[in-house]
């Protein structure tokens, strides 16, 4: 006996033409997998390689429309340049102004010659993600001071993606020169120290790092940013101290212009 | 399945399909790198670089 009756067979296409209900199914879920998978490759590519694209160009942008800023070292000409006398370089007193930037402001620079000498990023008023950090480069921890200053001038920045700022923050040696400019002043810091702690010990940022019940004591800067690398377990903190600031416009840091050892 | 649903109702020959998914999907990836993995990235903590009390 046939299934079908012949005229019922032959109203209906070929059985191959016609996918089974339960293969388009899988078939469906198959295609939304294969979908699931691109967007999530996608995401990867867009945070490990499109985010540093546009930050480095932002930035760079950041820092040309800053009138003030000094040009990176790669574009300065050695023969021509003026370099900060000593008689201008303050060790024992404050700035006689201090920035006063509003959030998200950009208000100073920093160059690192241990980071190459065409590395200029911006510093902008505050340390949250979407407003500062991954737009504009690195941040300043608003509680903390301002460069030069006594206290402790405080900086975040990502050290991968988002253009990332501090990403070569573990080639730093004791003594190596982060320089600081700002619309009024050099300010030269060298590093003393370094340690990697959990993200909540605040009191890398105080007044005097690690010191909180010491008040003020020196002119220190402290950089924070993320360890390991392409994680937020841990932080790694670099620590400096100043070696002087002096007034702009009277040539630029010494260190500056010379390869670290 | 999906795809080929898509296939057979962009209209006209193939060539005019394969640059109306082109630019769909160019707009796709436009709209996801600018606005929806920011978004995304902010609510992930796995990229914070600051230091803050324990809250």
């Amino acid at each position: 006996m046939s299934t079908a009756p012949e005229h019922e067979r032959a109203s209906h296409p070929p059985a191959h033409a016609r996918p089974k209900a339960g293969v388009s199914v899988i078939g469906i879920i198959g295609e939304l997998l294969i979908a699931a998978g691109v967007l999530l490759g996608l995401f990867v590519v867009w945070q490990l390689f499109y985010t540093d694209v546009q930050g480095d160009r932002e930035q760079a942008e950041i820092v040309e429309s800053l009138e003030w800023a000094q040009e990176p070292a790669a574009d300065i000409d050695l023969e021509s340049i003026e370099l900060i006398p000593d008689d201008m370089k303050v060790t024992d007193r404050d700035p006689d102004t201090a920035p006063t930037p509003a959030f998200t402001e950009t208000f100073a620079t920093m160059m690192v010659p241990r980071w190459g000498e065409d590395y200029v990023k911006p510093i902008s008023e505050g340390v949250t993600r979407p407003d500062v950090l991954d737009p504009l480069g690195i941040g300043h921890y608003p509680e903390s001071a301002m460069p030069g200053f006594a206290g402790n001038f405080a900086l975040a920045a990502h050290r991968t993606t988002y253009g990332k700022p501090f990403n070569q923050v573990d080639v730093l040696e004791v003594g190596d020169s982060l320089i600081v400019q700002t619309e009024d002043i050099w300010a030269v810091y060298s590093v003393t120290s370094w340690e990697i702690v959990q993200p909540e010990e605040y009191d890398v940022v105080a007044p005097t790092p690690r010191q909180p019940e010491a008040g003020v004591t020196g002119r220190f800067m402290t950089l924070t940013t993320c360890h390991p690398l392409y994680s937020a377990a841990e932080r790694w903190i670099v620590y400096s101290e100043l070696d002087y600031w002096a007034p702009t416009g009277h040539g630029v840091p010494a260190e500056l212009v010379e390869a670290p050892q | 399945m999906i795809s080929s649903w898509i296939w057979s109702h962009l209209p006209g020959p193939a060539l005019v399909k394969v640059l109306i998914l082109l630019v769909v999907l160019a707009g796709l990836v436009l709209v996801l790198f600018e606005w929806v993995f920011p978004w995304v990235s902010e609510s992930l903590p796995i990229q914070d670089p600051t230091i803050a009390e324990e809250s």
